[in-house]
This record gives C-alpha cells, sequence and structure tokens, in this order.
C-alpha cells in the first residue's frame, strides 16, 4: 500500500524533472540535423529558471480564468501520470481512478482552458490560433475515439496496465493489423496534438502562422512557466502512453521493489530517446501543410483507425 | 511448423493485409502521379510478401511462384515501362486534380471497404478454415478502391494505376483461394498487365501530343471545331 502510493509519486516526480530535458533533447537534435550547434539540452530548465524569478504582467481587462489557466495546464498532466503507466508494469495506487478516456478528457480539460484563457485576453492573436486549436481538436477527436474503442476491443479492457499486456502475449499478437495500424494512427495523433511539424510548427514565431503557440503569448513570468512546462510534461504523458502501452510494453519494473522501480527511469528515458529519433526524422524531411490541409492529414489517421478497426471487429 | 509459428506467419500476412489496404487509400488520396507510382510499387511488394508468407505457411511452391513473378513484373517492370512511354509532363506537375475533395472520397472508399467485408466475409466464412484468412476481404476491398480511382481520377497515369490496383486486389483474394493455381496463368495475367502499360502510356503520350496535357478529365469538354475545306487540321486545343 505504501509502497504503491510512493512508486506513483516517483513517476510523477520522473514525468515533472525530466519532461523539460526531452524537450532539450528534441530542440538540439533537429538543429544537429540541420547542422547547426543549437542549445545546450538544459536550456529548458535555464528557461523555466528565469521566467520563475521574474515578474508576472496581467492585463487588466482579463478575467480569473487567465490567472488559473497555467495552473490548470501544469496540473492536468500531473494528474494523468497517476493513471498511466510511467515506469511499473502492475497497476499503482491511483490506476483503476480512471481509465484512457478519462485521461484523454483530463488532457482535453487543460486544453479548453488554455483556449478559453487565450480568448479571454484581447491580444487579436490568440483567438486566431485557439480557434485553429480547436479545429485541429475536433478532427483529432474521431481518430482518439476510434483508437480508444477499438484498443478496449482487444484488449476487453480500457485501463492501460492491461492493455499493454495484451500486446505481447503471445508476441504474435504484436503483428496483428490491428496493433501496427493503431500505431501509425496514434503517431500521427502525436504529431497532431503536440503541434509537431506537418501540423504546426512548435520553433515559428510568426503569429500569423501559429497554432499551438500563440495560446501562451499573453503570459508572462510564471504564468509562462508554468504553462511551457505544462505543454513539456503533456508532450511527455503522450509519449509515455504511446511507448509503454501500444508500441513498446517493455523494460517496465515487473516487481515491487524500488531498485526495479529506480532502473526503469533509465530505460523509459531510452525508448523516448529513441522514439525523439524518429520524431526528428519526420520533422526534418516534412514541410508544414497549409491549415486546410490538416484536415487531410487527420483524415489519413482517421482512415487508419478505422482500418484497424476493420481489421480487428472483421476478424475471420 | 510449430503452432507458434503458425499464428506468426498468420498474423504477418494479416499484416500484410492490412498495410495492403492502407496504400489502397493512398492511392486514392495522393495528390501527385509519382507518389501514386510509389504507392503502387509498395502495393505490390506488400501482395508479394503475402504470397511469400502464404506459401510458407502452407507449403505452397506455387505461391512462392505468385510471390516472384510478382516481385519481377510489378515492382520493377512497371515503372521502367512506364517512364519509357509516357511523357514527363505527368511526374512533373505536383497537383492532380480529382472530381472529389479528397476528404469525401476519402470517406467514400472507406464505406465501400465495408461493403468488401461485407462481402467477403460470407464467402471466407463458407470455404474450409484453412482458407479462412484476411486476404478474400481484403482482395474484394483493393479491388473496388481501384475502381474507385478510375471513377474521380482525371488524370490518365493515376487512371492507369487505378486498373494495376484492381488487378493486385484480385490477385491478393486470389492467393488465399486457390493455392495451387498453374505458373502459367500467373504469367499469363503478369504479361497481360505490362501489355496494359504499355499501351496506355503509349496512348498517354499520344493524348499529349495532342491535346497539350495528360489531364483526360478535361477531354470530356473537348468540342469539334468547324473546319474549313482544304484547309488543314484541326487543333485540339
Amino acid at each position: 500500500m505504501f509502497n504503491r502510493i510512493s512508486f506513483n509519486l516517483i513517476q510523477v516526480a520522473t514525468v515533472m524533472v525530466f519532461a523539460p530535458l526531452v524537450s532539450g533533447v528534441l530542440a538540439r537534435l533537429k538543429e544537429r540535423v540541420q547542422s547547426k550547434r543549437g542549445p545546450s539540452i538544459i536550456q529548458p530548465y535555464r528557461d523555466l529558471w528565469k521566467l520563475f524569478h521574474k515578474d508576472e504582467i496581467v492585463s487588466e481587462d482579463s478575467s480569473w480564468i487567465f490567472r488559473f489557466t497555467p495552473y490548470i495546464v501544469f496540473v492536468t498532466p500531473v494528474f494523468v501520470t497517476l493513471l498511466i503507466p510511467v515506469l511499473t508494469n502492475y497497476p499503482l495506487f491511483f490506476a483503476f481512478m480512471g481509465d484512457m478516456l478519462g485521461g484523454g478528457f483530463v488532457l482535453a480539460l487543460g486544453g479548453f482552458f488554455a483556449t478559453l484563457a487565450a480568448v479571454d485576453s484581447a491580444n487579436p492573436y490568440g483567438p486566431i490560433g485557439a480557434s485553429r486549436t480547436r479545429m485541429v481538436g475536433f478532427l483529432a477527436e474521431p481518430v482518439f475515439m476510434i483508437v480508444f474503442f477499438t484498443v478496449s476491443f482487444v484488449a476487453g479492457s480500457t485501463i492501460p496496465y492491461i492493455v499493454q499486456e495484451k500486446w505481447v502475449t503471445p508476441l504474435a499478437n504484436f503483428f496483428m493489423p490491428s496493433h501496427v495500424l493503431l500505431v501509425l494512427a496514434f503517431l500521427m495523433l502525436i504529431l497532431a496534438e503536440g503541434g509537431r511539424i506537418p501540423v504546426d510548427n512548435p520553433t515559428g514565431h510568426f503569429e500569423l502562422a501559429m497554432i499551438d503557440e500563440s495560446k501562451s503569448l499573453e503570459y508572462s513570468g510564471r504564468g509562462l512557466a508554468l504553462m511551457k512546462w505544462g505543454g513539456q510534461m503533456k508532450m511527455f504523458v503522450l509519449m509515455c502512453i504511446f511507448l509503454n502501452v501500444l508500441v513498446t510494453p517493455w523494460g517496465l519494473a515487473g516487481t515491487q521493489s524500488l531498485a526495479a522501480v529506480l532502473l526503469a527511469i533509465p530505460l523509459v528515458l531510452f525508448k523516448i530517446f529513441c522514439f525523439l529519433l524518429v520524431l526528428v526524422v519526420i520533422e526534418s524531411s516534412l514541410s508544414k501543410l497549409r491549415l486546410f490541409r490538416i484536415s487531410e492529414f487527420l483524415g489519413a489517421a482517421f482512415i487508419t483507425s478505422v482500418a484497424a478497426m476493420i481489421a480487428q471487429v472483421f476478424l475471420p | 511448423m510449430s503452432e507458434a509459428t503458425n499464428q506468426l506467419l498468420e498474423n504477418l500476412n494479416a499484416l500484410a493485409g492490412g498495410l495492403f489496404l492502407l496504400t489502397a487509400f493512398g492511392m486514392v488520396a495522393m495528390r501527385q502521379a509519382r507518389g501514386c507510382l510509389n504507392l503502387f510499387i509498395g502495393q505490390s511488394l506488400l501482395l508479394a510478401t503475402s504470397a511469400a508468407l502464404l506459401g510458407l505457411r502452407y507449403h505452397s511452391v506455387h505461391l512462392y511462384g505468385v510471390a516472384v513473378v510478382n516481385l519481377i513484373s510489378k515492382p520493377l517492370i512497371v515503372p521502367w515501362l512506364l517512364r519509357k512511354t509516357s511523357p514527363e509532363e505527368v511526374y512533373t506537375r505536383r497537383e492532380v486534380d480529382q472530381a472529389l475533395n479528397i476528404p469525401t472520397s476519402l470517406l467514400i472508399a472507406l464505406a465501400l471497404v465495408v461493403l468488401a467485408y461485407f462481402l467477403g466475409l460470407p464467402l471466407s466464412n463458407a470455404v474450409e478454415p484453412e482458407f479462412r484468412g484476411p486476404n478474400v476481404s481484403i482482395g474484394i476491398a483493393g479491388l473496388l478502391l481501384g475502381a474507385y480511382t478510375l471513377t474521380v481520377r482525371r488524370e490518365a497515369v493515376p487512371l492507369l494505376l487505378g486498373i494495376l490496383a484492381m488487378e493486385n486486389g484480385a490477385f491478393f483474394a486470389g492467393i488465399a483461394i486457390s493455392r495451387d493455381l498453374p505458373m502459367l496463368v500467373e504469367l499469363a495475367i503478369a504479361t497481360d498487365g505490362l501489355i496494359i502499360v504499355f499501351i496506355m502510356g503509349v496512348l498517354t503520350r499520344a493524348v499529349q501530343k495532342h491535346v497539350g496535357t495528360t489531364a483526360v478529365g478535361g477531354l470530356a469538354s473537348l468540342k469539334e471545331a468547324a473546319v474549313e475545306p482544304g484547309k488543314g487540321e484541326v487543333s485540339g486545343k
């Protein structure tokens, strides 16, 4: 009992501590691919440190939503971390508080408040970005649903800990068409939800072309730090769901000892590093899609997920 | 062979089927002629993979034959022939127009796939259990999607690839139903496909020479021009 609570807290600490590192490594890798030196991999930590020590300026015309949003954006990924397998392959104390749909809803809550806050400040660029995020969001929603339903159809459960067992017992299950197609669809979803390149340019600073970035335009100081850290944690959590539940359910702690759980941290980070390499290849070889092409990209993701569902449901 | 290996082979075959279906979707959605060609090559490779896996699973030499014939004729000779016969303009132009916009045609394609499964399931349930597999339904889906590509495309080379995709789909269903197809039939079909490519390629070149484009959808609006007697030829534009 005490063990399980403490492991759960170790999970949360892992996500909080290593999320900025992941985004730093990703930025560095991208620059290296383009033959540039790039910022240090601990630059995101320095940014957060600097922002936490700066004054925060809040517009007089904004309401309480604007002030509360950074905390909500920061807290929602932490909540989801309690539900999903980050380090262990057995359910921890809070794992049955909600299933994957619940986790999806909690993550969506953060996005919802970020959108409201962007509209709340009277900055004209905020609402543009917010409405675009909603557009991407509502196109991604059906894909999310079909992925979840197919996964739960295969595994007979929506608790992620049970799902991850299913894909590797026996190992032949790993090559089921529904599994591979789901992985493809979820990868496209991560690109869309995380604001990565074919959908949105995370390093772009041109306001008219922004999608995800423009929601934090009005924030400064501590609020901006929390928004950034929250965004990095959301990406980390999505990658954990993708890698630990869908793609590679290996390398997690199987026993209830502290050493095994601590050993799982470098293994999980290694998996994430391998995924970052794939992500860098995708980001460096594609160009950003025009806004109205995004529906085609997510349409392709939808088709992939429905193909996975058909292949599963009509299994002769 | 052990039960686990058989299971693995069947799953790998099903995976090839799933990816086959995805390439068929891709050929409906792809904008560039070159991309269509690459998807077609991928689809043919998956067909050959599936034939080889089924051959391994059921110890059938004929299926290895199908795999080899497919491996040589479609991914290698078809692109080479197309390059030789059809004009370069097909590949340099990026945007290929369609009768419907892409999300709509993807949704229609999805409905066709569901239809294919409804047709394919009774068929594969009617045969003996060892012949069951995803191949029949996916093959019918490939056939229907190829036909659909033929309907919505207005460009010569993607139209041709639609025909070839239909043939791929028929093959994909065929290798699961009849494991002992004589080699002669394989070779005949493969040669047939190559002849289709050759004729269509030459035809495309002729169309491009006379009309100036390979967007054959526009040919529907061509009008007969009045020719004064003794005044030479008609320009088609």
